[in-house]
């Protein structure tokens, strides 16, 4: 019952957390799933928004022009994967990894530290765990809160959408779909792979701003693993929106679920915590939860066809045969 | 309208795989023209096509399209000339998007992409009317991914892709070779109707030599990198499988080496 009672009391956090990890899934959607890049450079790059929000909100600068920044220094991030991948030849994901390394110094740089804090009670932030605590807030105040990160990431959505259905996000779909027709129909597929990393690790450096903003502090070592809670929200989204739609599984409803997959991690893990996970051990539970989903559709395929079961259909049909003359055989050898 | 002059491409040169794939490949092409392109294994018929496509720069020559040297312009730029359709149903089109994304992407061909709509309501109509003229049915599976269409379907949108859009010169590289006879014949059928309707200027490769003496107007014959036989008009009309094989030898001096060229002989004697 206790336990019950702490869930259902750090509800509006969760959800806050998962819809502003949300966002940052929502980049490694367009990446991963758009684009077909397996792009790592996002557990820097959520921390350059961190960094880039928390100095320039102590600092006296509005809150969304520190926002805008944020989005604008991911972009920068993406930039230089995508130029390590298109005009030095770097494979994605070595380019990825290079940006991550790098980032680490350079969001050291911003910050000066290790960790700096932004505190609710001197800034006019967004958001904040402060607002989404059901200790010392309205019922109605913590909804409306939740409800403003939900219009965020419809925001989000609703422009993703539009931009995906104009020329320019289809030119970004075929090249991550086929790349020989995307360029044997004019696309610059170069280009297009820039771009969709700018876009993804900008809303990657969004969310990172949003977070610092939310726990009250960016920490250079914010973004490890993150790549693996995008990827664990796009697939735990990509499940379920597939059994709930079917065929009907659109585009929007893909980016929608991405966000609800992101919520639904945060509140298994904040069960499984309360089960008695130490806090330590959350990096090891998501790397699982990761495996576990990616492993399924291939175990599944490889249930329904393998060497071993062919290998046991033919000792069925052939068995008399093959028997009396492996006996034999046996007998021969040994 | 296409004229190449003396393309030479050499693949891993200084290393012990290297391949002189064209040497000196000479063609013009007349407005209109319709060459079909036959030759045994590696002579450097789809290295011919992907060299005016611009997969790779070649290593000397130059190729001029409708009086516009392209030879230095990348894959994409060159597009703006060229209809392609390939040997694999899969390389023409984007699976995961739908039939009317497909044919929107090819309309744009060559034009610059911006943020408008990368499909309107017009095109959606033009795109029914014209899915009709294939007979497949397609035009009632116009919001259908791409991915679900059988190979003969692919191919068949993939011709009315690369022409949505009048090129200068319409690229088809075996792109009936991955298909069943009977699907193979009507996707030719319908690239003739095509190719014939829009007055366009088309390059086959084939391994088939019945369907190369059949369509067009012209027939090409490489081997090792060259052209060896150039016959149009007339005398192409006149043409046998016996008297190519003949010429083939007479040419090269060697007997006619590509199984799936004697094999395809053999289904139509």
């Amino acid at each position: 019952m206790n336990t019950l009672t702490t869930f259902v009391n750090s509800l509006p956090g969760n959800i806050s957390q998962g819809l502003i990890w949300g966002i940052l899934a929502i980049g490694v959607f367009i990446t991963y799933k758009i684009l077909d890049f397996a792009d790592l450079s996002v557990d820097g790059s959520i921390g350059t928004g961190g960094a880039v929000a928390v100095m320039l909100i102590t600092n006296g600068v509005p809150v969304p022009v520190a926002l805008l920044c944020s989005f604008v220094s991911g972009c920068l991030a993406g930039l230089a994967t995508g130029l390590m991948n298109t005009l030095l030849g770097i494979p994605g994901i070595l380019a990825g990894i290079l940006t991550q390394l790098a980032l680490y110094s350079i969001n050291l740089d911003i910050m000066g530290q290790s960790n700096r804090p932004v505190s609710v009670d001197k800034y006019d932030l967004i958001v904040s765990q402060r607002y989404v605590m059901t200790q010392g807030n309205e019922i109605t105040s913590v909804v409306i809160q939740v409800l403003k990160i939900v219009a965020i990431v419809a925001f989000i959505i609703a422009v993703l959408y539009w931009f995906f259905g104009t020329e320019y996000g289809f030119t970004i779909r075929a090249t991550g779909c086929n790349s020989n027709m995307a360029r044997a129909q004019g696309i610059n597929t170069k280009k297009s792979t820039v771009i969709a990393l700018v876009l993804s690790n900008g809303l990657v450096g969004l969310a990172g701003g949003l977070l610092s903003q939310y726990q009250g502090f960016a920490d250079v070592n914010m973004g490890r693993g993150a790549i693996v809670i995008g990827l664990a929200a796009v697939i735990i989204g990509d499940v379920l929106g597939t059994i709930i739609f079917r065929k009907h599984f659109n585009f929007v409803a893909k980016l929608a679920f991405t966000v609800v997959g992101s919520v639904i991690y945060f509140l298994v893990l904040q069960l499984v915590m309360l089960t008695g996970l130490p806090s330590a051990n959350t990096k090891l539970f998501s790397a699982v939860i990761v495996m576990i989903f990616l492993a399924v559709p291939y175990l599944k395929k490889a249930a329904k066809t393998s060497f071993r079961r062919a290998g046991k259909n033919a000792e069925k049909v052939t068995i008399t045969t093959i028997d009396e003359k492996g006996a034999t055989d046996n007998a021969d050898t040994h | 309208m296409l004229t190449l002059t003396d393309i030479r491409k050499t693949f891993n040169a200084g290393t012990i795989n290297e391949k002189k794939a064209l040497n000196g490949v000479t063609i013009d092409l007349d407005d209109g023209d319709f060459v079909t392109i036959i030759g045994g294994n590696g002579a450097g018929k789809s290295t011919t096509l992907n060299a005016i496509a611009g997969v790779w720069p070649v290593d000397s020559g130059s190729i001029v399209i409708n009086g516009k040297n392209v030879t230095g312009l990348s894959e994409h730029k060159r597009a703006k000339f060229i209809g392609r359709v390939f040997q694999d149903p899969m390389t023409g089109t984007a699976a995961t998007m739908e039939i009317q994304e497909n044919l929107a992407l090819a309309k744009r061909r060559g034009n610059p992409r911006g943020l408008k709509w990368g499909i309107t309501k017009r095109e959606r109509e033009e795109y029914h009317e014209l899915l009709k003229t294939l007979d497949l049915g397609l035009e009632d599976r116009m919001t259908s991914k791409v991915g679900l269409l059988s190979g003969g379907q692919r191919q068949a949108l993939t011709l009315l892709m690369a022409t949505l859009k009048k090129p200068d010169i319409l690229l088809l590289d075996e792109h009936t070779a991955a298909l069943d006879p009977k699907t193979a014949a009507k996707v030719l059928e319908l690239s003739d109707k095509i190719i014939e309707e829009n007055h366009l200027t088309a390059m086959m490769v084939t391994h088939n030599m019945e369907a190369a003496i059949k369509h067009g107007n012209r027939l090409i014959m490489m081997n090792n990198g060259r052209i060896i036989y150039d016959v149009k008009g007339e005398e192409k009309k006149k043409l046998t499988v016996n008297i190519l094989l003949e010429k083939f030898e007479q040419a090269s001096g060697s007997k006619m080496n590509n199984d799936r060229i004697l094999l395809s002989k053999g289904e139509t004697d």
